[in-house]
C-alpha cells in the first residue's frame, strides 16, 4: 500500500514538474492561453449579468457561433477514432503512442464541447435538469438528450483508456489487453455515435430543410475525420522537435493519406447536396443560396462559404499528391487549410444557413458579437491549456522520463 | 399533473447531490432551491398549492400588486381548436397588441440598456399574386392604412400541433401537450437550450434574450402557471391559446380584440361548437401540412 502511495506521489510530483519547467516558448504559450481564458471569463461574466442579449443571436437565428463550435469540436473528439483503428486493430506499431495523444485530444475537445453548451443555454443554473438520473432527461425522443448520454459515455471511455495506459507505462507494466482492448473497440462505435447523434440533433428537424438531409451525418463524419487528425499532425511535428518522443515520419504520412480519402468523401457529399438542391430548385434551395451567394443583398456568409470550399479543395489536392503530402511545408499548409475549411463548414456555415431565411421567411443576418467571440476564445484557451498540460505529462511518461521507481 | 414514476428515487438522489454540491461549493440558497425543485407534473396537490403561493408572493414583491396564479387543469372532453378567416383579416394587428397585454409579454423599452420585446403572433403580409408563400412574406409591414393594395395577411401563432415537433426535441421534458391540446412550457424547468425554437416550423416560440420588461401597471394579474405568468430571462415562451382564459370558459384575447371577426375558437370535441360548425361548412387548410405537425389551427377563406 505504501509503495503504491509513494508511486502516486511520485506521479503527481513528476506531473507538476512537467507543467512548471519548460522552455521560454512554453511559458509564452501558457501566458497566451491564460490571457485568452481571462478574456473569455470577463466576457462570460458580462453575459451572465445581462443575458444572451449580448450575443448576436435572436429569435430568427436562435443558435449561432457557440453551437457551431460545439458541433465542430464534437467532430474533433470523434476523430480520435481515426488513430485508434489503425493502431490497435492492425497492430500498427508506429502509431500506438499517438493513440494516447489522440484520446487526450478527444478529452480536451469534449471539455470544450460541454463548455460551449454551458455558455449557450439561457439557464446554466438549471443544467441539472439535463443530467442523467438526477434530471428529467427526455429519452428516447429528444436527440439532444441522447447527445448528452453519448458525449458522457465517450468522455469516460477515453478518460479510462488513457489513464489506464499511462499508469501502466508509468509503473513499467505491460498493459493488459483483455482489460483495455474491449474498451478501445467499444469506443470506436461510440466515437462514430457521438458525431452521428450530434448530426441527428439537426437532421431530425423537418422544419429546417437545410439540415433535414440524410447526407448530413455521413458528411459530419467525413469532415471530422479531416479536422481531428489535422490538429494531430501539427502536434506530432511539434513533439518530434521538442521531445524525445520517437515518432516515425511514415506515421504522419499515413495519417495524411487517410485524411485525403476522408476529404474526398466530404467533398463528394457536398457535391451530392449541391446537385440535389440546385437541380430540384425548390424553396429549400434558399438556404444554400444564402450560404454561397446571399439572398436579397444579405451576403454575410458568402465570403466564408467560398473560403471554406477553396481551402478544402486545395487541402485535398495537397494530401492526395504524394509529393506534397511528404513535404512538411505543404503538409502543414494542408493541415491549416483543412482546419479553416472544416471549421467554417461545420461552424457558422452549418448553423446559420439552417435559420436563414427563418421558417416564416425572415432574413436576419447573423454575425457573431464581440461577446461571443471572446467567450469562444476563452473556451478554446481552456481546451488548449488542458490539452497542453495533459500532453506534457503523457509525453514524459511515454518517453520514459516519468517512471515509477523500480522498487515501487 | 399527476405523480410520475421514479419520483422518490430522483428526489433522494437530488437531496444527496444537492447536499454534496452545497457542501462543496457553498453556493447560495437560491441556486439550491432551483436545483431541488420538483418538475411541475410530478408535484402533489399540496406541493403545487405551496408552489403557486410562492409564485404569487414573488410576483407581488416584484410588481407591488396583488396577483393570482392559477393551475386550472384541462377539462375532460375538451380539445381546443382555432379558426382563422383569411378573407376577413385585414392586417390591423389588434390581435398582436391584445395578446401582448393579456399575456404579460416583454415590452419594448428605451430606458434600459437592453430590450427584447416579445410578440407571440406574427402577422405576415403576403402578395396576392403569389398566394401563401413564406419566402415573399413580410412581418414588418408598416403602411399608413391597411389593407394595402395587392396584399393579404396571414397571422401566425402557435398552431397547437397534435404532433408537436417542439415537444419531441426538448431534452428536459420542460414542454408538453396538455390533454386539452394546448402545448405548454414550464418556465421554471426550461434550461433555455432553444432546441424547440429550431424545431418549430412556425416561428411560434420566443426566447427571453434579456430580462423581460413589464411595467407594474401593465401587469395582467390573472395568471396561469403554464400561461401568462411573467417569465424570467433565459427561458422560451409561446402562445397557449390564452390558457388562463380559455380554461375558464372565455375566448382568447386575440379573438376578442379582432375587429373583423376573422378569428374563431372552440371545443373540437363538441359537435355544436362554433369551430366544429366551421370545419363542417368551410373548407379549411393548415400551414405546412407536409410536415405532419397536424395543427389544430385552421385557416379558411370565409
Amino acid at each position: 500500500m505504501s509503495s503504491r502511495r509513494s508511486a502516486l506521489l511520485q506521479f503527481v510530483r513528476g506531473s507538476f514538474r512537467a507543467w512548471v519547467i519548460g522552455s521560454p516558448i512554453y511559458y509564452l504559450w501558457l501566458a497566451f492561453l491564460l490571457a485568452l481564458i481571462g478574456m473569455g471569463a470577463y466576457a462570460y461574466s458580462n453575459q451572465l449579468e445581462h443575458g444572451l442579449i449580448l450575443t448576436s443571436m435572436r429569435d430568427p437565428v436562435s443558435w449561432g457561433y457557440y453551437i457551431g463550435n460545439f458541433t465542430f469540436l464534437v467532430g474533433v473528439a470523434a476523430a480520435a477514432v481515426v488513430l485508434v483503428i489503425p493502431a490497435y486493430i492492425y497492430h500498427w506499431k508506429p502509431i500506438k503512442e499517438l493513440v494516447i495523444l489522440g484520446e487526450l485530444l478527444a478529452i480536451a475537445a469534449l471539455v470544450m464541447c460541454m463548455l460551449f453548451v454551458l455558455v449557450d443555454v439561457g439557464r446554466p443554473d438549471r443544467l441539472a435538469h439535463i443530467m442523467p438520473v438526477i434530471g428529467t432527461l427526455n429519452v428516447p425522443s429528444s436527440l439532444l438528450a441522447w447527445d448528452v448520454l453519448a458525449l458522457n459515455l465517450y468522455f469516460f471511455l477515453n478518460l479510462s483508456v488513457v489513464t489506464y495506459l499511462l499508469i501502466c507505462l508509468f509503473r513499467r507494466k505491460e498493459a493488459n489487453p483483455y482489460l483495455f482492448m474491449p474498451l478501445v473497440l467499444f469506443s470506436i462505435p461510440v466515437a462514430v455515435g457521438i458525431h452521428t447523434v450530434t448530426a441527428f440533433v439537426y437532421n431530425g428537424l423537418p422544419g429546417r430543410p437545410f439540415w433535414n438531409a440524410a447526407i448530413l451525418a455521413p458528411r459530419f463524419l467525413a469532415s471530422a475525420f479531416c479536422s481531428g487528425p489535422a490538429i494531430m499532425l501539427i502536434l506530432l511535428q511539434i513533439l518530434r522537435k521538442t521531445s524525445k518522443l520517437d515518432l516515425k515520419i511514415e506515421a504522419i504520412w499515413k495519417i495524411a493519406e487517410l485524411m485525403a480519402y476522408a476529404m474526398f468523401l466530404n467533398l463528394f457529399f457536398l457535391l451530392a447536396e449541391v446537385f440535389k438542391e440546385w437541380y430540384s430548385d425548390t424553396h429549400h434551395l434558399q438556404h444554400m443560396r444564402y450560404l454561397f451567394f446571399g439572398l436579397e443583398g444579405h451576403t454575410a456568409l458568402v465570403g466564408w462559404a467560398w473560403t471554406s470550399v477553396v481551402c478544402s479543395v486545395v487541402a485535398f489536392l495537397l494530401f492526395l499528391i504524394p509529393g506534397t503530402r511528404k513535404n512538411l511545408i505543404t503538409l502543414n499548409l494542408g493541415c491549416v487549410l483543412i482546419w479553416v475549411g472544416v471549421y467554417i463548414e461545420k461552424g457558422v456555415g452549418l448553423v446559420v444557413p439552417g435559420f436563414t431565411p427563418s421558417t416564416l421567411g425572415e432574413i436576419y443576418e447573423y454575425d457573431p458579437s464581440m461577446t461571443e467571440f471572446m467567450v469562444g476564445c476563452g473556451i478554446f484557451g481552456i481546451g488548449a491549456l488542458l490539452f497542453t498540460l495533459m500532453v506534457r505529462v503523457a509525453v514524459d511518461v511515454v518517453s520514459g522520463k516519468l517512471l515509477a521507481d523500480e522498487a515501487a | 399533473m399527476s405523480c410520475g414514476e421514479g419520483k422518490s428515487r430522483r428526489t433522494f438522489l437530488k437531496v444527496a447531490a444537492g447536499t454534496a454540491a452545497l457542501a462543496a461549493t457553498g453556493c447560495g440558497s437560491e441556486a439550491l432551491k432551483s436545483f431541488m425543485k420538483t418538475h411541475l407534473r410530478e408535484m402533489t396537490r399540496g406541493e403545487l398549492s405551496k408552489y403557486l403561493a410562492g409564485l404569487e408572493q414573488g410576483y407581488e414583491e416584484q410588481f407591488g400588486r396583488d396577483v393570482e396564479v392559477h393551475a386550472t387543469p384541462a377539462r375532460e372532453g375538451v380539445l381546443f381548436g382555432y379558426g382563422l378567416d383569411l378573407s376577413r383579416c385585414n392586417g390591423n394587428r389588434m390581435c398582436v397588441a391584445a395578446c401582448v397585454e393579456e399575456n404579460n409579454q416583454s415590452r419594448f423599452t428605451d430606458e434600459k440598456e437592453h430590450t427584447n420585446p416579445i410578440e407571440w403572433i406574427s402577422v405576415l403580409e403576403m402578395e396576392t399574386e403569389h398566394g401563401i408563400e413564406f419566402s415573399h412574406a413580410d412581418a414588418y409591414y408598416n403602411p399608413k392604412t391597411v389593407p394595402e393594395e395587392g396584399k393579404f395577411y396571414v397571422p401566425v401563432q402557435c398552431q397547437q400541433c397534435r404532433n408537436p415537433a417542439c415537444v419531441k426535441v426538448c431534452p428536459t421534458k420542460a414542454t408538453w401537450q396538455e390533454r386539452d391540446g394546448i402545448v405548454v412550457i414550464d418556465y421554471d424547468w426550461c434550461i433555455g437550450c432553444r432546441c424547440c425554437m429550431s424545431a418549430c416550423p412556425y416561428g411560434a416560440r420566443s426566447f427571453n434574450w434579456c430580462d423581460p420588461h413589464l411595467p407594474s401597471d401593465e401587469v395582467n394579474p390573472n395568471m396561469h402557471v403554464l400561461g401568462n405568468r411573467p417569465r424570467q430571462r433565459g427561458v422560451v415562451e409561446k402562445c397557449t391559446f390564452c390558457i388562463q382564459r380559455t380554461r375558464a370558459g372565455r375566448y382568447p384575447a386575440c379573438l376578442e380584440a379582432c375587429p373583423t371577426g376573422a378569428r374563431k375558437f372552440g371545443n373540437l370535441l363538441d359537435p355544436e361548437s362554433e369551430i366544429r360548425k366551421l370545419l363542417e361548412q368551410k373548407r379549411v387548410f393548415v400551414l405546412k401540412e407536409e410536415l405532419n405537425t397536424q395543427p389544430k389551427f385552421f385557416y379558411f377563406y370565409g
